[in-house]
């Protein structure tokens, strides 16, 4: 094996991937690609195509036009997935085997596996082990399957909303555990609609809303993107002329309003002062992450709308 | 682009583990094992032996053919039908097709389950005829009883594969429910088919069970011996179709 070529090939990769589910386009042309080692999140709203993405990346469905492959093979390929760990959002864990079980039983399918002992650790399952998986309260099932996920020793892990419905200390002990196998080497694709859990693991985030990628960088350039000002009053400008201004990212209106993004406020405020004399009720916001990373997947549907 | 190499491994141990925890997690389900198991052998006791008994050697081992077939095809319809319906509906099969699990890991594994519980129930059921219906058969004709029995999962595992991929975890029992019993009594598995009404005698060969009922009886050395390979035929035909529409419906 050529280390070299090895590591630079993408783990997994997506190209201009559409699916969709009747009529419902659930996958719009996305491109992804996941580096070895790289902690990926897909950050986007409830149906917005990221649980859609991680099934065409294992090889549960075909992409109706664009390819999915991992470690450069088709998901399909039992090769490509005995070097991958999954959690799913919806994980039926048979509930009359006990933890130890499952783990013997999934460790079985990997050629390498990790040492029980190891799974017990990683997960924090002490204690659970002969306890049978429907006796299990939701955060420790969680942790279960975070171990089904892991017990293989995978160069990949797909995490779907893995802290969906978990209490913050289970949350908090599930992504110390995802650093942890991160700082071994395992590349993530994690999914999420948390920010903060996007902002606490992930090297590159990826918005996606409806089916489409719209940003991607570093937690840092998101938020940059997100720390732009807005700008917001009632003037009787015309949008699309503010639109026109050198520094100005994007202007629209909202009724009376006019709502102007922009990465520095002052130059915009004062030639909005300069150019309306009867601007009122003027107020200027840094929007947080939260409020960024609803502009920025508003602003995709806008496009769309458009 | 690098290709991947992967080290020798074999999946043996995939499938034997599938298998155990198959068993498992089926005995571990009251409401699986306690019926499959419990109701061939009572049912043969009260109707076979208690109320059956008085028609002479030849009535006791038509009815131990018959409650053997009820018996091992109880198993594969729910041990099949009941679990990939659930499994279905609440993502096991999703899960284990996105885990590196073998293709052919869960249809064996399954089989090899239904193959056990039907080998307690042939025991369950010998023990009974040889101990309290008095049956007398040969060594030659245990075994040919016991491995008619034990073929006879293939057809109706796939018959209860293809059912449990029509319907949801819940609708499963109901579905199963009213295929087998009308089944199991129709095709004379309960009481001899001669007791039946004209009309019902002549449809009996609708039925699949009909025709492991009669392999089955030829076994133990009642029932005429025609037409063996007619029922084989018959059965091996079932197994294909029901077999080729569940994967079907599986893959879609």
């Amino acid at each position: 094996m050529n280390v070299a070529s090895f590591t630079s090939a993408p783990l997994a990769r997506l190209r201009g991937v559409r699916h969709l589910y009747g009529k419902t386009l659930a996958l719009d042309g996305l491109d992804l690609s996941l580096p070895s080692g790289q902690v990926l999140a897909l950050l986007g709203p409830n149906g917005a195509g990221k649980t859609t993405a991680i099934s065409l990346l294992l090889g549960l469905q075909r992409a109706d036009a664009g390819s999915a492959d991992l470690f450069g093979l088709p998901p399909q390929a039992l090769e490509a997935r005995r070097r991958v760990g999954v959690m799913l959002q919806s994980a039926a864990v048979p509930d009359t085997l006990k933890v130890r079980e499952l783990i013997d039983l999934t460790r079985s399918y990997y050629p390498q596996p990790r040492s029980v002992a190891d799974c017990v650790a990683l997960a924090g399952l002490d204690g659970l082990m002969e306890r049978r998986y429907g006796q299990l309260s939701g955060g420790q099932q969680r942790r279960v399957q975070f171990a089904l996920a892991v017990c293989g020793r995978p160069a990949l892990l797909f995490l779907d909303e893995p802290t969906t419905g978990l209490d913050i200390d289970a949350r908090q002990t599930l992504w110390k555990a995802i650093r942890e196998l991160s700082a071994q080497g395992c590349a993530v694709l994690l999914t999420t609609h948390y920010l903060e859990e996007a902002e606490a693991l992930a090297d590159r985030v990826v918005v996606v809303n409806h089916g489409r990628a719209v940003a991607e960088g570093t937690v840092a350039q998101i938020r940059a993107r997100v720390s732009q000002r807005r700008i917001r009053c009632s003037s009787s400008l015309p949008a699309a002329q503010v639109q026109e201004w050198p520094g100005v990212q994007l202007a629209q209106r909202d009724g009376e309003r006019l709502e102007v993004v922009a990465e520095f406020a002052e130059p915009i405020v004062r030639r909005l002062l300069a150019e309306d004399a009867t601007l009122s009720d003027l107020e200027v916001q840094r929007a947080g992450l939260a409020d960024a990373f609803l502009a920025l997947t508003r602003d995709a549907t806008q496009k769309e709308a458009a | 682009m690098s290709t991947l190499v992967a080290p020798p491994f074999s999946s043996t141990r995939a499938y034997l583990l599938e298998a155990r925890y198959e068993f498992l997690r089926l005995l571990r389900t009251p409401s699986f094992s306690l019926p499959c198991l419990l109701f061939p052998p009572v049912f043969y006791l009260l109707f076979g032996v208690l109320l059956g008994g008085k028609g002479g050697p030849v009535a006791a081992q038509y009815m131990l053919a018959g409650y053997g077939v009820f018996g091992v095809i109880g198993v594969a319809l729910f041990g099949f039908g009941v679990t990939v319906a659930m499994d279905r509906e609440q993502g096991l099969l999703t899960l284990k097709r996105a885990q590196p699990m073998p293709p052919g890991a869960y249809l064996v594994a399954k089989m090899a389950m239904a193959l056990l519980f039907a080998a307690i129930i042939l025991s369950l059921l010998a023990v009974l005829a040889a101990g309290v219906a008095g049956v007398q058969l040969s060594a030659t004709q245990w075994i040919a009883w016991a491995t008619t029995c034990l073929v006879g999962v293939l057809p109706f595992s796939a018959l209860g594969l293809w059912l449990g991929t029509l319907v949801s975890g819940r609708g499963a029992p109901a579905l199963i429910n009213l295929i087998y019993l009308p089944m199991a009594f129709l095709s004379g598995l309960w009481v001899p088919l001669t007791m039946l009404p004209p009309v019902l005698q002549t449809t009996a060969p609708v039925w699949p069970a009909y025709h492991l009922a009669h392999i089955a009886q030829q076994a133990v050395g009642v029932g005429a011996g025609r037409q063996l390979g007619l029922h084989v035929a018959v059965l091996a035909a079932i197994t294909a179709v029901f077999f080729v529409l569940a994967r079907r419906r599986l893959v879609h």
